[in-house]
């Protein structure tokens, strides 16, 4: 890299944070400088040049900035550091370090350092004197918080590298020098555990990056059975304020099958994150009993943080999911929530008065969108190793209205669409995520169909579409009870809502803040709804419609008890015991049945 | 506030709208405040020589020669325990009659708490409205808005909630307040004898709108002082949020920024998250919850300024007149409190999340069975119990007028399912209905 004068510039004016300078010599787009602010020097982003003016975002509070401040140009672009440690970190949007920041309030100005320099990792080799790397191959690996960290060629070196030496196996910084490579013109190239890269460029150091085919279990029912989402997927969750997008999201956090998880806070409640500040550091990681935390690392930028550095926000969250990918770990990374990213997209382009899209969003906001999902993915890395991020976003709707440029510009993005309904959460039916109207694109990919063939039963897929067509069904008589009254319909449409109802309270609803109910593996998922599917054929006689409320209780009641109770524990199978007894209280005798056939 | 000598005095104005002015001028800070002829404004937009200020007390006539004087600092207040008792306008002066505050001088609308300090908010402040306490609890360190119609009786029920809450300072930051609903907010805090522990930030309808937009910062600097200087527990009201944000369209509105939604300025999500995100339970034990009120147009909430605040805050409270009792009552349905998770069955007692979950469902059966019946159908004999358990559900216990504690409102909740169903059309988890269901055991 060349060495260049780097540029230095006066403020010319101030609008909110949105800060014109004068520039003395080449400024970049998207490079980074700081604003002088009575000795405090102030983070900000070029967004846009004109002439020798070059207009930059501050990503703090812009009180107190004058006229004439100086302000100095570094030449890069926005990046993260990257290396061992970065594993339960709490960052602000920038990735600077919150837990070393000082005193209660944020001050501004006061950038940490994202990594601890001074602890020493117990490095091993990996790679050998003489071996051909290219960028994101691994040279060696340290252990963070039991996992593998691997130690790799930067990606930011282009080319192919001759590995001149490695060091021996042994503790280092993550600063000190630990494989030395060699160029094709054969300069030397130190290697430590530390690298930078800019957050708004994707890492693609992997071989290739198919169609994603393996099932992520959540333990959320509504969406592994219903809607099922992949390692390396991508789908969002969108609803009106108080539908439970963060309770849903943060149950999805604790209990999805990843090595890894990224959480972009991303101008929502402070509360929300000190919530999982508060609890992952107590929880346990259902698969290996290892503490949340250990597997986790937050980006907090929650909403009276500074706005610019929100957009920032999910681009570090990204970049961190994308190096962790490289080393062949499942990553699952959320945000929450994106409507707030693309706000502050809004604010910006306002302020630079550029002409609006849609609801004042500037008009490149669907490829803004859309270019940011594509960088979650299945990839096979150049050693023949998997990695995935899967990408959850949620998404506020102006008014719950999901006809916004938000939501509409997400779904040609995303292949998993998680609609949280008003109705479901008024009456208190969580997650309330509608049945009918949400949709996984990945349930149609035969990749997919194979794995759940192959992995949960034969007939799966085929129970799956049943069910899906039996919520239709029961929603479809409820509101012919609706219009007809309920002695203006037979029997039947009463027995065809209630076997709905019954899919919906076992199936569909789950307690998120029970011990046993929140969290369902993919085989007691597979037994429920075997169970519920079994009632559901089951014919009922009934004399009157006034029988049928009550006795289809009495059937959830028991049902509900079983998700209640640990899986084929003596409880559980009391339930299932009395749920057995209930139907055949009114179960149509097999004989019946086929002489009502015969005399039809 | 007065001048300092040596201050330079600008006395040429080189433009005038109805909320700002603008003129030429050097080593102006960003969000200074000046003063234009004595009426305190603050600079909105610095371009290169032109400054642009917003004049808070409105334009109307301000003369191009009028002398505008930069203070060098952005607005400030003085805290100090004597806040205590007294009544400020929206700029920090005593409007009460009595002597200026000593104390400490602050900046305003000062920097945010670092979000791995703040405490998980986990004490529940009771206000024995049973549509708060039992369906929607309230914790110490939460925000959440009263969502009202401007014909609901929203004001008495802040000034209720405000006096029965268990705070250690209660501080009230009203928005264009119609001076009747000033002096009602005065004489019930004077009858309650609470004076000594409120303090009042007042813009009257008769103060020009514009003022409005200090009245929440100037609020939550004093919280934050009584919350960390003392480690108080701080109940900061703030009536009406609507009025905030109308006043922030207008600024936004002469300075030809662009507006999006409801023609709101692009920046009213930041702009009351600000705000709001200053509610926070402190590690030293000192918390600001606040307690807000946002007007709406015909219960719309899609309207930008609900919307965005929902989106903020930690759930919201909706009043309705039940016509069944002819009282007003906490929407059990639309209501929320987000935070109650932390303290339901946690700090009170175990039964307290099934009893709440249980009778909202048993009243959502309660609305479709009225529907039917509007709609001329024969109601089951299961609607007939659940209409009867809703109405005496709203009297008992959604009922404004309701002052009980938290476990006789469970109490009640189990005496009416008894009266009304049987166990499995409750559907509470067994090891509960064997403890609390009413009568004998079965």
């Amino acid at each position: 890299m060349k060495e260049k004068k780097l540029t230095k510039g006066k403020v010319r004016s101030i609008i909110a944070n949105l800060v014109v300078v004068e520039a003395d010599g080449p400024v970049s787009q998207n490079e980074i400088c700081y604003v002088d602010k009575d000795g405090v020097k102030l983070m900000a982003e070029v967004i846009k040049v004109n002439g020798t003016q070059a207009f930059i975002q501050v990503f703090e509070s812009t009180r107190g900035i004058r006229i004439g401040s100086d302000v100095e140009f570094t030449g890069s672009m926005l990046e993260v550091t990257l290396g061992p440690g970065v594993l339960s970190k709490n960052y602000d949007g920038l990735q600077h370090d919150l837990n070393k920041m000082e005193g209660v309030f944020l001050k501004s100005g006061d950038y940490t350092e994202p990594l601890d320099l001074e602890k020493e990792w117990e490095f091993e080799p990996v790679a050998k004197k003489g071996d051909t790397v290219v960028a994101g191959d691994w040279l060696g690996q340290v252990e963070e918080n039991t996992m593998p960290h691997r130690i790799m060629v930067p990606f930011k070196f282009k080319g192919t590298y001759k590995v001149k030496s490695v060091v021996k196996k042994g503790t280092y910084k993550a600063k000190d020098t630990i494989a030395v490579l060699l160029d094709d013109k054969d300069k030397e190239v130190p290697v430590t555990m530390v690298q930078k890269w800019p957050v708004k460029i994707a890492i693609t150091s992997f071989k290739n990056k198919p169609r994603p085919f393996k099932l992520m279990e959540t333990g959320i029912r509504t969406i592994d059975t219903l809607n099922p989402i992949v390692e390396g997927g991508t789908g969002f969750i969108p609803g009106p304020f108080g539908s439970g997008k963060t309770v849903l999201q943060h149950a999805i956090s604790k209990e999805a099958e990843a090595d890894i998880v990224v959480i972009a806070a991303c101008g929502e409640r402070a509360n929300e994150v000190v919530e999982i500040f508060t609890e992952f550091p107590e929880l346990e990681d259902p698969r290996t009993g290892r503490k949340l935390m250990e597997r986790t690392t937050i980006i907090a930028n929650t909403s009276n943080m500074p706005v610019a550095a929100r957009e920032a926000s999910v681009y570090t969250a990204m970049t961190i999911a994308e190096y962790y990918r490289a080393m062949g770990l499942k990553i699952l990374l959320l945000a929450d929530s994106t409507s707030r990213w693309a706000q502050a997209l809004r604010e910006m382009s306002n302020r630079m008065e550029e002409l609006p899209g849609p609801d004042a969003f500037p008009m490149d906001l669907p490829a803004i969108i859309s270019n940011f999902y594509s960088r979650a993915g299945f990839v096979y890395l150049n050693n023949g190793k998997t990695g995935s991020i899967t990408f959850i976003g949620t998404v506020s709707p102006a008014g719950g209205n999901l006809k916004e440029p938000v939501t509409e510009s997400t779904k040609k993005a995303a292949r998993c669409f998680y609609a949280l309904s008003q109705n479901r959460a008024d009456s208190k039916r969580y997650p309330a995520i509608d049945p009918i109207d949400s949709y996984s694109k990945y349930i149609e990919y035969p990749e997919l169909q194979d794995y759940l063939k192959k992995h949960i039963s034969e007939d799966w897929v085929e129970k799956v579409m049943e069910i899906k067509n039996h919520l239709i069904k029961g929603k479809e008589a409820y509101e012919q009870i609706n219009i007809l009254g309920d002695d203006g319909v037979p029997i039947d449409y009463h027995i065809t809502f209630w076997k709905g109802e019954v899919i919906d309270f076992v199936i569909l609803q789950q307690d998120a803040f029970d011990e046993v109910d929140r969290s369902s593996p993919i085989k007691r998922q597979k037994y429920m709804l075997d169970k519920v599917l079994e009632v559901y054929h089951t014919e009922f006689s009934f004399d009157s419609f006034e029988d049928v409320n009550p006795y289809f209780k009495k059937v959830i009641n028991e049902f509900k008890q079983m998700n209640f109770s640990d899986f084929e524990s003596d409880n559980f199978k009391k339930h299932e015991k009395e749920l057995k007894k209930i139907i055949k209280e009114r179960k149509v005798k097999e004989e019946e049945v086929a002489e009502q056939e015969e005399s039809n | 506030m007065e001048t300092k000598a040596f201050q330079k005095i600008y006395t040429k104005i080189t433009q005038i709208t109805k909320a700002t002015c603008s003129l030429n001028a050097e080593g102006v800070g960003y969000e200074e405040l000046a003063s234009v002829n004595g009426r305190l404004a603050q600079v909105v937009k610095i371009q290169g020589e032109n400054v642009t200020l917003q004049v808070f007390g409105g334009t109307e006539d301000i003369p191009t020669n009028a002398e505008v004087v930069f203070f060098g600092r952005p607005p400030t207040i003085k805290v100090g325990e004597d806040l205590a008792g007294r009544f400020f306008n929206a700029f920090g002066e005593p409007i009460d009659g009595g002597p200026e505050v000593e104390g400490e001088e602050r900046e305003i609308g000062g920097p945010s708490v670092n979000p791995v300090r703040r405490m998980q908010p986990s004490e529940l402040i009771a206000t024995g409205i049973a549509g708060i306490d039992l369906n929607n609890t309230l914790v110490s360190g939460q925000k959440i808005p009263f969502f009202a119609d401007p014909d609901q009786p929203y004001n008495q029920v802040m000034a209720m909630v405000a006096l029965r809450a268990k705070a250690d300072k209660i501080i009230l930051g009203g928005m264009g307040l119609t001076n009747d609903d000033y002096l009602y907010y005065k004489n019930v805090f004077d009858n309650a004898g609470a004076l000594d522990r409120i303090v009042s930030f007042v813009n009257t309808t008769e103060d020009p709108p514009v003022e409005r937009l200090l009245v929440p910062d100037m609020a939550l600097t004093a919280a934050e002082y009584f919350a960390v200087d003392k480690n108080e527990s701080v109940l900061v009201l703030l009536t009406d949020m609507t009025l905030f944000a109308d006043a922030l369209s207008i600024v936004s509105n002469r300075m030809d920024q662009i507006p999006s939604k409801d023609s709101m300025p692009g920046s009213l999500y930041s702009d009351l998250a600000k705000i709001y995100e200053k509610a926070v339970q402190f590690p030293e034990g000192g918390s600001i919850t606040i307690v807000a009120v946002t007007t709406l147009s015909g219960g719309d909430i899609t309207h930008a300024i609900p919307d965005n605040t929902g989106y903020i805050t930690e759930g919201q409270l909706f009043l309705r007149r039940d016509t069944d009792i002819g009282k007003v009552i906490v929407d059990p349905f639309r209501s929320l409190s987000r935070l109650k998770q932390l303290v339901i069955g946690k700090k009170t007692r175990e039964d307290h999340p099934q009893v709440m979950n249980a009778a909202v469902r048993l009243n959502a059966d309660a609305v479709n069975a009225r529907t039917k019946l509007e709609n001329g159908f024969d109601l089951t004999d299961y609607d007939e119990r659940t209409l009867g358990f809703a109405k005496e559900y709203s009297r008992e216990l959604l009922a404004i007028d309701v002052n009980i504690d938290v476990d006789a409102m469970l109490d009640t909740g189990w005496k009416l399912f008894g009266k009304y169903f049987e166990k499995a059309e409750v559907g509470i988890k067994e090891d509960m209905t064997k403890k609390y269901w009413p009568g004998k055991d079965d």
